[in-house]
């Protein structure tokens, strides 16, 4: 009695504690509800910015369509719309990566790719390409939201080369499309993005969206197939963060792992900053797993390296990762020493861009020329070819008339979904129905000594398919 | 406003139900588990999760072994929301960032130490000069933190200087984040003898070491608060502040004393986080820092031997309960849920005991 007596005087003296939680309440509930409405409309900014960029070209093109094909050759047949650059402006394209935060260390290369092939591949009919300002992704779905309204409030950019990170992806790849333009990711991996390789479109792929980063299926299939039949190991287990992307491997992979025979012990999440990963270990261990792959990121991921040899049940087991662990830091723990990691194949030899005619040597010079230092993650190759993948479709899909340069934004789609045997810097690029055009080549590498990380890093043991 | 007894009984029917309800799920669960050990296949345990998972002993006791090293490093957390909380009767939401703190101290001195080779060679001396390095840092943050954004709220509405501790929090985490950029700090390599498995009830060594560490710190302040003029002094200050500066004790020296104990024992935290988890990041106070409140809350504020309790309950049940009451009990990915169990135990004993475990309705809280 006497408690409540105390509590209803507390109110009583700090009405206004009450009061102001109230006013953050509603300011929030507010704040989400406006965001949610832009998430469950993606078509609003669309239905304003496509009727303009129809009407806009529509006026130019019934006066000028009589004139004697101006056209000549160029792709598309007018439905998206036609962008017209004056003389003297540029060819309005843009660059969305993850170029802040924790993940900078992926985006920034994959951005100084395209900045690298605008550079290389000149001018399309005369005309110059303008990336404009590079826009961050925050590799998360409201950065990628926010950056693609940018995007799309400006009718004359014809596509985006990004995102870096699927979550952003999931986000922007539909306000991208539905404008008309087109969306080339040099690092989404995420199945849910394009397809399932049976016909089945994934619950996110838009038609305009491509990509030139392999498939988490295939990675999912590369590990599976090594650890059932290189490693020998017929238990495994897979852990991930929670993230649509760890989530999404940890899940191709434990699928790829049951059909070649292999049995999955456990699949297990985490929390992003997670310190303690002893419980979910211990989970994990109940099963009994020969191996572990958990495709997350640090600092996460060295938790779990170095707790796994700690819980009982999991001394002995064979720890493996994907590319997302693949960073100097980890590889420099003693902990991680033993351990596999999956990732695209990098070895790209002699490859050239038929776009650029450039190989990946004269890339990487040219890269550490202009910025100082060596890429600091995988995607700047994936990240130069669909650059110029890009380019090569604008240059397809365009007629100079007047002096002005006509872009057919429904050409620069067909170009890019007829893309077959591409030549890129990363091997042979194709474009399926649900835009996934990477080579979609794998490899595992082993890493021997934490003394010695660029052998590891070199070190490949394994290529799939 | 007085409540009518019909409205007091309704409410307290209603927290009676509630009560009850979180006893089952907790029994139900217990249940369910022990059923499963038992024997993997009786009724009961298929019933509640027909694939559940089965923990051997030694991954129990492993589980309770991490549950206590954790619980040990809230409960010194703990500590230091508690006597800020007793002498001054604010909660300091900055103290997990004076941990943190201490967290990279040790991880900068210790890998200076490590290039200079001295780590491996006599890891016991280096320890202990990590430690009081750390302890000295967090001090000092501790004291200038009380001097520059809390002196001058003396005598402030509490809610006030409760804000300005949330925006402390802030500048220390963004001053960490600019000074020494966003990337992981890590430790050297504990050597082998420390982090292989003793003999011992095979448990690991730096889990040990944590344990007796902390043990070590809380007897060095209990030492401290219950048999020395210093401790009077706080005590009296905590009972009543005017009553005891008209006896001729000084409160601000009081009051920093307190935080700098407080700042001292939030050192000692870090550089354990540092051993059982090797590396830090400027974000790394938050998290603890807030499980470290709660488990104040759940020990009873004010109370230091409920500090250290509430954090060792709270370390042993974000650890156990995921595996041994949710997963017997069929919610999917119980791992993911180890926060929510976390805040639960705070729920659920402020329910059955709204002042805490060792609690005492506090004078301060009267005079208020």
């Amino acid at each position: 009695m006497n408690r409540f007596g105390i509590l209803t005087k507390a109110r009583q003296k700090r009405r206004g504690i009450p009061l102001l939680l109230a006013l953050l309440a509603v300011f929030s509930l507010l704040a989400m509800s406006c965001g949610n409405d832009d998430d469950d409309a993606p078509a609003a900014p669309e239905a304003t910015a496509a009727p303009e960029a129809t009407q806009a070209p529509a006026a130019p093109e019934p006066t000028e369509a009589p004139a004697p094909d101006p056209r000549g050759d160029a792709l598309g047949d007018g439905s998206l719309g036609i962008v017209t650059v004056s003389t003297g402006e540029g060819i309005q394209i843009r660059s969305l990566n993850a170029i802040s935060g924790p993940v900078a260390f992926l985006g920034l290369p994959n951005q100084r790719g395209v900045e690298l092939a605008i550079a290389d591949y000149g001018d399309i009919h005369g005309f110059s390409v303008d990336l404009g300002t590079p826009l961050d992704d925050l590799c998360s779905a409201e950065g990628g939201q926010a950056a693609a309204q940018t995007i799309v409030a400006d009718e004359q950019v014809i596509g985006v080369v990004g995102t870096s990170c699927s979550g952003a992806a999931v986000a922007a790849s539909p306000l991208v499309t539905q404008a008309g333009m087109v969306m080339i990711s040099p690092s989404n991996t995420s199945p849910a993005l394009t397809s399932d390789f049976e016909g089945n479109p994934g619950e996110s792929y838009n038609v305009g969206y491509y990509r030139t980063a392999h498939n988490d299926l295939v990675q999912g299939a590369a590990m599976a197939n090594f650890v059932f039949s290189e490693l020998g190991i017929s238990a495994a287990a897979a852990l991930h963060d929670g993230d649509p992307y760890t989530q999404g491997l940890a899940q191709a992979f434990s699928n790829a792992y049951e059909e070649v025979g292999g049995t999955t012990t456990g699949i297990v999440g985490i929390n992003k900053g997670d310190t303690d990963m002893v419980p979910a270990l211990t989970e994990l261990a109940t099963g009994s797993p020969g191996a572990l792959f958990f495709p997350i990121f640090p600092p996460e991921g060295d938790h779990v390296a170095a707790q796994a040899p700690t819980v009982s049940g999991l001394e002995g087991t064979q720890l493996l990762a994907a590319d997302g662990m693949l960073v100097d830091g980890f590889l420099e723990l003693a902990d991680s020493e033993g351990m596999y990691f999956s990732g695209p194949d990098l070895r790209f030899g002699s490859n050239v861009n038929q776009g650029t005619g450039r190989n990946a040597d004269q890339i990487l010079a040219a890269y550490e020329a202009a910025y100082g230092e060596l890429p600091s993650a995988a995607f700047w190759g994936h990240s130069y070819d669909a650059a110029t993948l890009l380019l090569d479709a604008i240059a397809a899909a365009s007629w100079v008339e007047d002096g002005d340069l006509h872009i057919d934004r429904a050409g620069v789609r067909q170009y890019l979904s007829e893309v077959s045997g591409y030549s890129g810097v990363t091997g042979s690029l194709s474009c399926d129905d649900f835009g996934d055009c990477a080579s979609q080549k794998i490899t595992v590498i082993h890493h021997e000594s934490a003394a010695d990380i660029e052998a590891s890093k070199n070190n490949v043991v394994y290529a799939y398919p | 406003m007085q409540l009518t007894a019909k409205q007091r009984t309704r409410v307290d029917w209603f927290l009676t139900i509630l009560r009850v309800a979180a006893l089952v799920l907790i029994g139900a669960g217990l249940v369910a588990f022990v059923a499963q050990v038992v024997d993997s296949n009786n009724p009961f345990a298929r019933w509640a999760n027909p694939d559940a998972i089965n923990l051997t002993g030694r991954q129990f006791r492993d589980l309770v072994v991490a549950g206590l090293a954790q619980g040990a490093m809230y409960g010194l957390i703990a500590l230091g929301y508690s006597m800020v909380y007793g002498v001054l009767g604010f909660i300091n939401f900055a103290h997990g960032e004076v941990f943190m703190i201490g967290a990279v101290t040790g991880a900068i001195t210790s890998s200076k130490l490590a290039e200079a080779g001295a780590w491996e060679d006599n890891f016991v001396l280096c320890l202990l000069l990590v430690v009081v390095l750390s302890m000295v840092v967090c001090t000092i943050t501790a004291v200038i933190m009380e001097r520059v954004a809390y002196r001058p709220l003396r005598g402030k509405p509490r809610l006030i200087p409760l804000i300005t501790s949330i925006g402390v929090s802030f500048f220390l985490q963004n001053f960490i984040l600019v000074l020494l950029g966003p990337g992981t700090k890590t430790y050297p390599r504990m050597p082998e003898w420390l982090t292989e498995k003793r003999t011992f009830l095979e448990i690991q060594g730096t889990r040990l070491l944590v344990l007796a560490a902390a043990a070590v710190a809380m007897v060095g302040l209990w030492y401290l608060v219950e048999r020395t003029k210093t401790g009077k002094a706080m005590r009296a200050v905590a009972e009543d502040a005017e009553i005891a500066s008209l006896m001729g004790i000084d409160v601000n020296r009081v009051i920093v004393k307190t935080f700098a104990v407080g700042g001292a024992m939030a050192g000692v935290a870090g550089i354990l986080w540092g051993l059982l988890f090797n590396s830090v990041l400027h974000t790394a106070g938050f998290l603890p820092g807030i499980k470290a409140f709660s488990a104040a809350v759940v020990g009873g504020i004010g109370n230091l031997g409920g500090s250290m309790a509430g954090g060792l309950t709270i370390g042993v049940a974000e650890s156990l309960g995921p595996l041994v009451i949710l997963e017997p009990l069929g919610v999917s990915g119980p791992s993911q849920l180890r926060d929510a169990v976390a805040f639960s135990v705070l729920i659920i004993v402020l329910l059955v005991r709204p002042s805490g475990i060792f609690g005492e309705r506090l004078p301060s809280e009267e005079r208020t």
